[in-house]
């Protein structure tokens, strides 16, 4: 399968949407303007055959802006062919359309980004929390998200210790 | 002030369920997270129509141990031996794709004889898990004794790993750029053992489930999935095979030297619970095959790349 052809189709299709071309590793993917995530990707599907959302996840870039990339990866069962999508959000109010109406499979993976990164997406039938508690505050996966550890206690020190835990207080 | 509640409470789930539900017309069951065959990893929420379920609301994340966010402080060797510790079925494979993962970006070879090793240990690690996805699986239809037979069978494969590793499950063995140490003396002799014990004792479990009318009532038309859904909902490996699609990873793109072995990618076409048993057997068999024929011609040489850059010298 002819991969430059499905970014070329995607650029005339998409126009100024399609933001630039990535090529690394062997792989190739558009970076894309997050409005038309949806559309992009019902591309792919239907008229290229890449019936497999193998990847939905994110990364984040802070300090730097935009913050977020969304990371797309679709796959074809039939030509064995792997293409990349790649989403810029900003860090402020981050949001992306849902693409649960073309590949039902990103309703958890979005709800995942959306746990461990804190990007919404608009139109999710259920965007609520998939890995944390419910009552959860913050967002693990953000870099600015501190690495949160537990203070050990052994025998000589535990009482100490354990006065200083949260429970202790209530 | 009492302590917020652990669990989703049923108001935030509401949504989910069908008006049949919340009428009384079907009955909503609470199973899990501490139920015998969830082991504490998932909660559902099941709605009932006599005795089939026809929604299940899965509340999960009980075993989420944030390994991503600890990776971030550490160097890709540090980091290797939390790969272990995801799925302990899985030790090896996770291993596996770490590593390939990291030669994949900083461009790094690995030797004939590191990529024969992974290849055999890697399939045996593909028996374990099945091994143990049929014992548990039997076991909760109360075929009690299959699942003692494929465990006693598990217990060789993961003798085999603490031969090479020093540990039965969290192995770290597979190293960017090769393996960690050469294989030890006996290996060869203990696979090649394993290899003439396990098609007996795969034909003893087949004996046991494939034509036994219990296994059959609860397996078959159950859980049907068809290809154009398994495809919609992202599902891959052994489920996908079972609705048809002959889809594999080792044949579509081969790595660590796959495409050098003769195996074929077994498939059903029911879609259901008991093709994706007739599946995964077959992929036992097939995995023996794979790990005979890279046992034969198993390439002698280095074990671990000589780039300094990315592999550590050795001790000695």
């Amino acid at each position: 399968m002819d991969l430059e052809a499905v970014v070329q189709d995607l650029q005339s299709e998409l126009g100024p949407a399609v933001l630039g071309v990535e090529r690394a590793c062997g792989e190739i993917g558009v970076l894309l303007a997050p409005q038309r995530v949806p559309a992009a990707a019902q591309r792919l599907q239907e008229r290229h055959g890449f019936d497999l959302l193998i990847a939905l996840t994110a990364v984040d870039y802070w300090p730097d802006e935009p913050r977020f990339a969304l990371v797309y990866k679709f796959y074809s069962t039939s030509a064995n062919a792997l293409f990349g999508l790649r989403i810029p959000v900003p860090g402020t109010a981050p949001e992306v359309p849902t693409l649960e109406n073309v590949f039902p499979n990103a309703n958890w993976h979005e709800r995942e980004v959306y746990d461990m990164f804190g990007v919404r997406f608009a139109g999710h039938s259920d965007l609520r929390r998939i890995l944390m508690p419910h009552d959860w505050e913050g967002h693990p996966l953000r870099k600015d998200y501190p690495l949160g550890y537990e203070e050990v206690q052994y025998t000589f020190n535990f009482d100490e210790i354990d006065r200083r835990k949260p429970y202790a207080t209530e | 002030m009492p302590a917020p509640p652990l669990e989703v409470s049923f108001n935030e789930l509401k949504h989910l369920v069908s008006s049949r539900a919340l009428e009384g017309d079907t009955l909503l069951l609470n199973m899990g997270p501490q139920h015998p065959s969830t082991h504490g990893v998932l909660r559902l929420l099941l709605e009932l129509e006599g005795e089939t379920v026809i929604n299940c609301i899965p509340d999960i994340g009980f075993l989420h141990t944030g390994i991503e966010k600890n990776m971030e402080v550490k160097n890709y060797l540090q980091a290797l031996v939390m790969t272990d510790r995801m799925d302990y079925l899985n030790n090896i494979g996770n291993n596996l794709v770490y590593c390939l993962a990291i030669e994949k970006l900083v461009d790094l070879d690995v030797p004939p004889r590191a990529q024969a090793v992974r290849v055999i240990l890697t399939e045996l690690q593909r028996i374990a898990s099945h091994l143990v996805w049929l014992g548990t699986s039997s076991l909760d239809l109360a075929a009690m004794s299959t699942f003692l037979y494929c465990f006693r069978e598990r217990e060789i494969i993961l003798d085999i790993f603490e031969m090479c590793s020093g540990q039965r499950m969290m192995t770290s063995y597979i190293r960017p750029g090769g393996i960690w140490r050469d294989l030890p003396d006996g290996f060869e002799e203990a696979v090649r053992q394993f290899l003439r014990l396990l098609p007996g004792r795969l034909r003893q479990y087949e004996a046991l489930l494939t034509k036994n009318p219990l296994f059959l009532d609860r397996t078959r038309k159950i859980g049907v999935l068809t290809a154009q859904e398994a495809l919609r909902l992202g599902v891959t490996g052994p489920m996908l095979r079972a609705t048809g699609i002959a889809f594999d990873l080792r044949k579509a793109q081969p790595y660590s030297g796959y495409d050098q072995y003769d195996f074929d990618v077994p498939t059903a076409t029911g879609g259901d619970t008991y093709d994706r048993y007739l599946v995964r057997m077959e992929e036992m068999r097939q995995s023996l095959r794979i790990i005979e024929q890279a046992l034969n011609r198993l390439p002698g040489g280095a074990f671990i790349s000589d780039n300094r850059k990315f592999v550590p010298p050795p001790r000695a």
